[in-house]
């Protein structure tokens, strides 16, 4: 069995999801040795080949040249593997989907006249066929691993689709929704980072995306119930994956029931 | 539970922790909640603190004894490639017996529903099997139901009657605040006669029953729970499961805190070597699961409950009605967790009331008739 050839592409992204590849440090050596990495230039390999057996993207398409370069990607890849909010939703830089662009770039730089930019940010899969996803804001380093080593070993990776709440029962915290009054958002995302934020009494702010039965809808009746502010249920939906199709339609139907409500 | 522990037992029971009450390694009674009272209702739990020393005034919260002896995730066996074979190895037993401090009638009687499913003779579980056998349970008699018990409608009470190795009722009367512990089994009796405790007197007795009398009287809601199975034959088309299916999150925390629902996903790992030859170890897993996972229901790559109506309906249906049929006993016990940590607030007594169409679900705590307020 030779190990399969790996590129790692970075499009509009804050590299996190590439570095939770290299902060799998125990096991970085195994890696290494069942995956040949020949782009990866976060961590050094810059080998431009014809074809990779396996690509994982990060990031997502913000520019007209990105958009053209994710098609090459594609063509040069056997399995596509997209990697983080960036890439399965467009990321927290999708904000900029319903806001002015144009007034962006005039606020921040200099010389807006030299930034070519999307008046959008979208996920991957919105341009090229996507052959698996991997949620997060950043990834999860045990999902990843069980990624990797499923492919290695020729079994089909199974990311569960579930909500952070069956994690986080299995993991025995106190559900923070129920017992505190905090705002959770965890019956609508996906799991994958084992409920890290009710680990810590916190509520989940969603950094997963939508999980595979999303219903915004059902939450924002749950939270009304639970006395928090339709604003905060807004907020929290409009962050790591504002553009995922579910928190953004959710969001818009919270709004609406907001201004009814008022 | 200092002579429980010196017999060799892993005592677990109650500790108030993050503002509920979870079942955890107890060290001495002092471990226990003390002067803690919880205030439950549908999708909403609260736990406030009293003057009254009582060290069992609450009703239970999301964890269950289910999660000693049904681990949410436990390794199933390990497979490792040796030179033209392979070992199959299982994980080692548990080291020690385990003693459940405080179990309520709800929680012993959930025992045995998922002993009659996990023990099947057919399929027996080995490893539950281990760590279920030689239970010590000292069991306590409810005195407070909490708003969201429906105990004695799903053929229980608040005091347990079989099940249990020593039963404690919490009594404070005029004469005074003190445990009354009864045994259940030989073993139980032994343990009481060794720890030398003054006797009960038949007052003392009495005032145990007492409060387990005005417990039942004071039970919230009623429905007939041996009636439902039929009740809810051919209700597969009634509109409640629209209704109920626009507030369903299907989050799956009504399976997870079920001390009954059994269902459990199987998964197998694979390593990676630092040589990057094939791995040498699969590890097998075991994780709960729930009839809302989408996974749960797929078959050749397509989920047959796509719904949450069809997902809400399997859950329902399978707690009140099928499991009759399929095990031969109820599938609740009426304990109230999937209701009160449901976060959606969704009540299982007044849904199934409402498709059964009995007349009345949920009174007020204390309303009925002989009510011990
Ligand atoms: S704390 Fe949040 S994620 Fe955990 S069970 Fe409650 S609602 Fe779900
Ligand atoms: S169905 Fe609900 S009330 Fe019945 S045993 Fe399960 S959690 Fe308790
Ligand atoms: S109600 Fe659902 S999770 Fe519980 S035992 Fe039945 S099918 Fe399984
Ligand atoms: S009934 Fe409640 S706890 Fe169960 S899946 Fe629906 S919203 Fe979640």
């Amino acid at each position: 069995m030779s190990a399969p050839t790996v590129a790692v592409w970075k499009f509009a992204s804050c590299d996190g999801c590439q570095l939770t590849i290299i902060d799998c440090e125990d096991e970085l050596l195994a890696i290494a040795a069942a995956l040949d990495l020949r782009l990866f230039l976060e961590a050094g390999p810059s080998e431009l080949l014809d074809h990779y057996d396996i690509s994982l993207v990060e990031g997502s398409i913000t520019t007209a040249h990105d958009a053209e370069r994710i098609r090459d990607v594609r063509e040069r890849s056997g399995l596509l593997v997209t990697i983080g909010a960036c890439a399965t939703a467009g990321g927290v830089q999708a904000l900029r989907n319903s806001a002015d662009v144009a007034g962006y770039t005039a606020a921040v730089y200099a010389r807006p006249d030299w930034i070519e930019t999307l008046a959008t940010s979208t996920p991957i899969a919105d341009h090229v066929q996507v052959d698996l996803e991997l949620r997060g804001c950043p990834i999860s380093k045990e999902v990843l691993l069980s990624t990797i080593t499923a492919l290695v070993a020729g079994r089909r990776p199974a990311p569960t689709g579930h909500s952070v709440c069956v994690e986080c029962k299995a993991a025995g915290n106190t559900c923070v929704l129920v017992a505190h009054g905090t705002a959770c958002l965890g019956p609508v995302t996906h799991a994958g980072c084992a409920a890290l934020c009710p680990s810590f009494q916190r509520g989940c702010f969603g950094c997963f995306g939508p999980s595979e039965s999303a219903d915004v809808d059902a939450l924002h009746t749950a939270w009304r119930a639970a006395g928090i502010a339709d604003a905060d249920l807004l907020r929290a939906l409009r962050t790591f994956n504002v553009a995922a199709p579910e928190f953004a339609g959710g969001a818009q139907r919270v709004q609406l029931r907001a201004k009814e409500h008022a | 539970m200092q002579a429980l522990a010196a017999d060799g037992y892993r005592v677990v029971g109650p500790v108030e922790r993050d503002g509920v009450i979870a079942y955890a390694d107890l060290g001495s009674g002092d471990d226990l909640p003390t002067s803690v009272t919880v205030e439950q209702s549908p999708g909403r739990w609260r736990l406030h603190h009293d003057d009254s020393g009582h060290r069992f005034g609450w009703t239970p919260g999301a964890d269950s004894w289910k999660q000693f002896v049904y681990p949410a995730h436990q390794e199933v066996l390990r497979i490792r490639r040796t030179d033209g074979s392979f070992v199959v190895t299982s994980p080692p037993p548990a080291a020690q017996p385990l003693a459940f401090i405080g179990a309520r009638d709800c929680e012993v009687r959930a025992m045995a529903v998922l002993d009659r499913v996990v023990l099947d003779p057919l399929h027996p579980d080995p490893r539950y099997a281990q760590r279920r056998d030689g239970v010590f349970v000292v069991a306590v008699t409810c005195g407070v139901p909490a708003a969201t018990c429906w105990c004695t409608s799903m053929g229980g009470g608040p005091q347990p009657a079989a099940g249990f190795d020593v039963r404690l009722t919490e009594v404070h009367d005029a004469v005074g605040h003190r445990l009354v512990a009864e045994a259940g089994s030989d073993r139980g009796a032994e343990l009481l006669l060794r720890l030398e405790m003054g006797a009960a007197t038949t007052d003392d007795l009495a005032a145990a029953n007492g409060v387990a009398r005005a417990a039942a009287d004071g039970m919230p809601r009623r429905l007939d729970g041996a009636a439902l199975p039929a009740l809810l034959q051919g209700t597969d088309h009634h509109p409640n499961w629209e209704a109920v299916a626009e507030r369903c999150l299907s989050c799956g925390n009504c399976t997870m805190v079920c001390p009954t629902c059994f269902c459990s996903t199987f998964s197998d790992h694979t390593g990676l070597t630092d040589d990057g030859s094939a791995p040498i170890e699969t590890v097998r897993e075991q994780d709960w699961a729930s009839c809302f996972q989408l996974d749960h229901s797929t078959l050749g790559g397509h989920a047959v409950r796509a719904t949450t109506k069809a997902r809400y309906r399997q859950w329902l249906t399978h707690k009140l009605q099928t499991w009759t049929a399929q095990f031969g006993t109820t599938g609740c016990v009426g304990c109230g967790r999937c209701t009160t940590w449901c976060p959606a607030g969704i009540d299982i007594v007044h849904e199934a009331a409402v498709l059964a169409g009995l007349p009345t679900a949920a009174q007020p705590p204390n309303s009925q008739k002989g009510s011990s307020a």
